[in-house]
């Protein structure tokens, strides 16, 4: 891991940078590290966010001046040498894939795309080298996304795939971003996937429909009460493909207000990842099926 | 109560914002112009955090339906009560029956009406600052609209204590067309070439039609980014990061095309490139800039912007002290 820079966001931000890259061994890290600043209630600090590979403290300098902080902060860095367990919940994300609305939304800003002779979903197949749907979607929902970073708006989670780089799944935002993206829509633009929590811009390509909200700001959800948001860094999120029939039903349970997230907590271990992927995520899915 | 009659351009409920929530992407939101809006909660004898209106380039109108006080501070804009003019930075009374009327900003770009007791909509989240893009806080979420009714809670000082009160001229601030800025520098600085920061502080920016409670795009001239392969995961083009929190007052250069400077509904993280952050004390002068204002921006150290930050809670003290208020926490001393 290269050096951490630390910096000032103004007089009441501080950002701390891990790495320039995507690197899931470096996001592991960084939540411990942001989990146990949030622990130890550090005089000054209002709230600490992580991001990808970087995270940023919000803080009173009235309470704390900024170098006093950071310094701080170093010896915690040097404190937490590798990840602990972190405590992450699975949840169950139903997406109709290829569905109407997205489609439509693709097509009336179709003149912001690489290329507006195909769907956004037929791009990504293309630029990830992919002739067929069913393999495709299989593909991309065949292991559970890591939750690496959470902002934007609420709710809004960066889902990486959890698998090594050489495999991810990568695709270019549009040319120039859309003024408009239907509420839940299912995207992907660099390495990620996001749902977006409200209707509103946004650049990631379109390729499905979320059956259940990530924002719920009225709070009609019993999952969603007082947490307002699904997203949680840490947490995994399993895209599971459904079609229009079951789309539908959940559709009906959301708005009923009956509708429950399954949600699995389980104990992550980062280093097991970190030593085989593939064999630490047929363990967390073996140990899943028998909760 | 408070009864909308006109609802003006876009008014909402503030206060002083909701904190603890930017990990879950939820932005502060709150008055933008802080200082007219704590001293407006002072003249009518509230704690400064009280909820009030921001209203944005033309008034709402309304009618009160009890007997309180009122104060506007802000933009300079026509104001009325009953028809008959009345003086800004100032403690009025109000009658129930009394209808209120603010008309378009003739300097500035925003307004603070606070009433005695506040406006009591629901907290949510500890504030009741509306977030209009999360549909979260204020009246449902939104901006204000004909119909709305807003209660108002009890005062906290006999309305007869505070009449008349204003603040001193010389505290008043006077929005101008071409305001300069505060930055600390740094966050993803790196990645821009040397002469287009250089650049940066050099150039008069220009505020853009799009500038509102998220964030002001302003206008100037481009950045050229440093040579180099793009890292894992953060997109090709030169200007996008691997995706990473963005302070309130920070700004970006998507594409390096343009300056964004975010505010109180900031989105709180992205991918686009921030070269540095507003200090908290000068966020208040892009509040008040409307879209043809000049931008200039002056780097300053952590300490200059420490010691500005002091500076203001020095003016809001004296504020305090002319009105006789001498507690810390903004509540009336005896």
């Amino acid at each position: 891991m290269s050096e951490t820079r630390y910096d000032y966001g103004g007089d009441e931000y501080l950002l701390v940078v891990f790495s320039e890259a995507m690197d899931l061994a470096i996001n592991f890290k960084l939540l411990s590290i942001c989990r146990e600043i949030e622990r130890r209630r550090i005089p000054g600090v209002i709230e600490v966010c992580p991001a990808n590979a970087s995270y940023l403290v919000h803080f009173r300098p009235e309470e704390t001046h900024p170098d006093a902080l950071i310094r701080t902060l170093k010896d915690l860095e040097r404190e937490i040498q590798s990840a602990e367990t972190l405590t992450s919940r699975l949840v169950d994300i139903p997406v109709l894939f290829d569905d109407p609305w997205t489609q439509e939304c693709a097509k009336r800003f179709a003149d912001r795309h690489q290329d507006p002779s195909v769907s956004n979903l037929e791009y990504l197949m293309r630029v990830n080298g992919y002739s067929s749907k069913e393999e495709f979607i299989t593909a991309y929902c065949d292991r559970p996304y890591w939750i690496s970073m959470v902002g934007f708006v609420p709710g809004t989670a960066w889902c990486y795939r959890m698998c090594p780089p050489e495999q991810a799944i990568q695709a270019p935002k549009y040319i120039r971003p859309r003024t408009d993206t239907p509420e839940r829509a299912v995207a992907h633009a660099g390495v990620f996937l996001c749902i977006y929590p409200v209707q509103g811009p946004g650049g990631y390509q379109l390729i499905g429909m979320s059956a259940v909200p990530v924002y719920d700001p009225e709070e009609h959800l019993p999952d969603l009460k007082g947490r307002y948001i699904m997203a949680n860094a840490g947490d995994r999120w399993q895209f599971r493909p459904i079609d229009m029939d079951e789309y539908n039903d959940i559709r009906s349970e959301v708005e009923a207000g009956s509708y429950r997230y399954r949600i699995i907590e389980q104990d992550f271990r980062p280093d097991e990842y970190m030593r085989d992927p593939e064999l630490y995520l047929k363990h967390l899915r073996e140990e899943a099926a028998h909760a | 109560m408070l009864n909308i009659l006109e609802p003006g351009l876009l008014t909402t409920v503030q206060d002083l914002g909701r904190l603890h929530w930017y990990h879950i992407g939820m932005p502060p939101s709150g008055a933008l112009d802080d200082f007219s809006f704590r001293v407006s909660n002072l003249l009518v004898g509230n704690p400064e955090d009280a909820a009030g209106l921001e209203v944005t380039y033309s008034g709402p109108s309304f009618e009160v339906t009890s007997e309180g006080l009122i104060a506007v501070t802000g933009a300079d804009i026509a104001f009325t009560i009953n028809n008959q003019p009345a003086a800004q930075w100032r403690a009025h009374a109000l009658q129930p029956g009394d209808r209120v009327s603010l008309g378009g900003v003739r300097r500035g770009a925003r307004a603070y009406i606070c009433l005695a007791g506040g406006i009591t909509v629901s907290e949510r989240l500890g504030s009741r600052s509306t977030y209009m893009l999360g549909r979260f806080g204020g009246l449902d979420g939104r901006k204000l609209e004909a119909g709305d009714c807003l209660p108002l809670g009890t005062p906290h000082t006999s309305p007869g204590a505070m009449l008349g009160r204003t603040c001193d001229p010389a505290l008043i601030p006077v929005p101008q067309k071409e305001i300069e800025v505060r930055v600390v520098m740094g966050m993803c600085s790196h990645r821009v070439a040397p002469d287009s920061l250089k650049d940066f502080l050099a150039a008069d920016w220009e505020v853009s039609t799009e500038a509102d409670r998220i964030g002001y795009r302003l206008k100037g001239p481009t950045f050229e980014f440093n040579a180099g392969e793009q890292p894992f995961g953060a997109g090709a083009d030169p200007s996008n990061v691997v995706d990473l929190g963005y302070p309130i007052g920070s700004i970006q250069i998507p594409g390096g095309l343009e300056a964004i400077v975010l505010l109180n509904d900031a989105v709180t993280g992205g991918g686009y490139t921030t070269i540095g952050t507003v200090i908290t004390a000068d966020l208040d002068l892009i509040a008040q800039a409307s879209p043809g204002c000049h931008v200039r921006f002056r780097e300053v150290t952590i300490n200059e912007a420490l010691q500005a930050r002091r500076e203001r809670e020095t003016r809001i003290e004296q504020v305090r002290l002319a009105l006789g208020i001498f507690d810390q926490a903004g509540m009336l001393g005896q």
